[in-house]
């Protein structure tokens, strides 16, 4: 299937600064992809020249063939602003009427959109005197138009309640379901974890890492964790049945095992029959698999760290 | 042109919801009210109508006035967006900036246009009402009126031009306060100066007629007064006005909207959101 999105060596410069750096990326039709990075990594950057609201220095960037920011990318492109404010005066009703009429649908389909986002409610009331949460729903509202092909969201569910996020994340896996491709960016690793097709690690505005979450953690190799409980009085039998290195607190043994170790390690534990509680094993997490990778200098990329850091 | 009236629409929604409206409306009222009071004292010594008489001390007014009215209108129209967040969301939108630009000026002038039809039509109405002669003036009131559309866009064009200049609401309030106290105070305070050291030489016969077509809020009064003979009295730079044609004043005053726009477009341009 041909990428709805490609950037293909994407290079940008402030000044001195390098805020992209050889960035190649691709997103299918029905993919949702989640760019993650720390504060000022360039996701941001990324995504508003994807949007073709600033301009590169290298390499290309194509929505379906176009230009970003042409007047067809802008037609088939829908854009959620992190922390979007919007005019407190107006209701939500005729603010997401606004933005129905300048994509040309008609303003009556305001009152559905807004149910969909679970705002009917508060449809008919001032953006001001709503909260964090309800106006990022809006936003979102408006990022539902007219069925887009590309959806770019800037920390779509900050702001957001547990309960909302799941009704965001299920938005938006009905959408990727009818061929939408959607780029978001997240803080909430865990949220990502679930929900999306492909992670994608930025770090100082390189791709450090890209791949499913399985692909990550089998390239990071980080070890597992495992918990040993013993059974009351059998402390002594099963500590002496561990490896010297587990990590004794309130009567369990934490241990890091090498993945490769596991089943071996399980038979060890199975051998001590009842002398076992419970055991429990926890794959890295994807924030261990994100610091990991966060961290790791990329090879080529050594010289200009150094060169900023100095 | 939809996507126009979109947002003008929504912009024109914000200034009423804001009392932009009601406020400018109000004012434009009281002070025609106050002048047209005012004014009726000497119409017998020059006799003029009451009217054209009135139509002079609002033309003094509106020099003030509708300059401060178009600023404080525009100053937060892309500094406000840009601090919300909005202005990149309304940029990935299919709407040229030109378009954006060109829906907010035409709800902003429908806002400024009201409260002229309030404040001049009121006047006229009180004026008529005490003197049927007054009707004579209706020809000048008319042109005061779209001259004064004519200064509001000059002056909308400027404070988008700030606007996007200074990317904050605060600091594009800043700069549209300026602007006001340089084109509508300092300026002529500095042309009398120098009519006054320069004493009729060159300067006076030269220069000053070339200044005062420079600035729009100037050019606006000198159009203005040179067609109503019985006013030249209320301007301080009467004499000098003299040797202006008011051709000349039509241009300054056709060209200064066009060039507003074109600045307010150039320097919207130029904002990274």
């Amino acid at each position: 299937m041909t990428p709805r999105l490609t950037l293909s060596q994407l290079t940008k410069r402030y000044g001195d600064v390098h805020a992209l750096t050889d960035v190649s990326l691709a997103v299918a039709p029905g993919e949702r992809v989640a760019l993650l990075g720390h504060n000022g990594a360039g996701k941001s950057t990324l995504m508003k020249i994807v949007l073709g609201l600033i301009g590169f220095d290298g390499g290309t960037v194509s929505v379906e063939g176009a230009a970003p920011g042409s007047t067809a990318a802008r037609r088939m492109t829908a854009y959620l602003p992190e922390n979007a404010a919007f005019h407190p005066a107006l209701t939500g009703r005729e603010l997401v009427c606004q933005y129905l009429r300048l994509r040309g649908q008609p303003g009556a389909q305001a009152g559905a959109l807004l149910d969909r986002v679970g705002l009917a409610h508060a449809a008919d009331r001032r953006i001001g005197t709503y909260s964090k949460g309800m106006r990022q729903r809006v936003g979102l509202a408006q990022a539902l138009i007219g069925q887009p092909a590309l959806m770019v969201l800037d920390e779509p569910t900050s702001g957001l309640d547990p309960v909302s996020r799941r009704e965001f994340y299920a938005l938006i896996d009905d959408l990727a379901h009818a061929g939408a491709s959607v780029l978001l960016s997240s803080h909430a690793l865990t949220e990502v974890e679930a929900r999306t097709d492909r992670l994608v690690i930025l770090s100082r505005g390189r791709i450090v890492a890209a791949g499913t979450l399985g692909d990550l953690r089998a390239r990071a190799g980080l070890p597992l964790s495992a918990t040993v409980t013993p059974a009351p009085g059998a402390i002594a039998a099963v500590r002496a049945a561990l490896p010297p290195d587990a990590d004794w607190r309130d009567g369990q043994a934490r241990l890091a095992l090498p993945v490769t170790t596991k089943m071996g390690f399980l038979s060890r534990v199975a051998a001590l029959g009842g002398q076992v509680a419970d055991v429990e094993i926890a794959p890295p997490s994807l924030e261990d698999i994100y610091t990991h990778f966060s961290h790791a200098t990329p090879p080529d990329a050594a010289e200009p760290r150094q060169a900023e850091a100095a | 042109m939809s996507r126009i009236l979109t947002i003008a629409g929504t912009e024109f929604r914000i200034a009423r919801r804001n009392r932009w409206v009601t406020v400018s409306a109000l004012m434009m009222m009281i002070f025609a009210l106050v002048l047209t009071a005012a004014g009726s004292a000497p119409s017998g010594a020059l006799a003029a109508d009451r009217l054209s008489v009135v139509v002079a001390s609002l033309t003094s007014l509106a020099v003030y006035v509708v300059p401060l009215i178009a600023l404080l209108l525009s100053f937060d129209a892309i500094a406000g967006e840009v601090e919300r967040g909005t202005l990149p969301l309304l940029l990935t939108y299919p709407v040229s900036r030109a378009e954006a630009l060109a829906g907010k000026l035409l709800a902003h002038l429908g806002v400024l246009a009201l409260a002229l039809l309030a404040g001049y039509g009121l006047a006229a109405v009180v004026a008529i009402l005490g003197d049927r002669a007054a009707l004579a003036g209706l020809p000048a009131l008319w042109r005061l009126g779209w001259s004064s559309i004519l200064l509001g866009i000059t002056f909308l064009g400027a404070g988008y031009a700030l606007s996007s200049l200074a990317g904050r609401p605060s600091g594009a309030a800043g700069l549209a306060i300026a602007l006001w106290v340089v084109l509508v105070v300092l300026y002529d305070l500095g042309l009398l100066a120098v009519v006054v050291a320069d004493d009729g030489g060159a300067l006076t016969t030269q220069a000053l007629p070339v200044a005062l077509l420079a600035n729009p809020a100037d050019a606006f009064r000198l159009f203005n007064l040179s067609a109503s003979q019985a006013t030249a009295a209320a301007s301080g730079l009467g004499a000098a006005a003299k040797t202006v044609s008011g051709v000349a004043a039509l241009g300054s005053i056709l060209i200064w909207p066009v060039l507003a726009f074109g600045l307010a477009l150039a320097s919207f341009r130029r904002l990274q959101p």
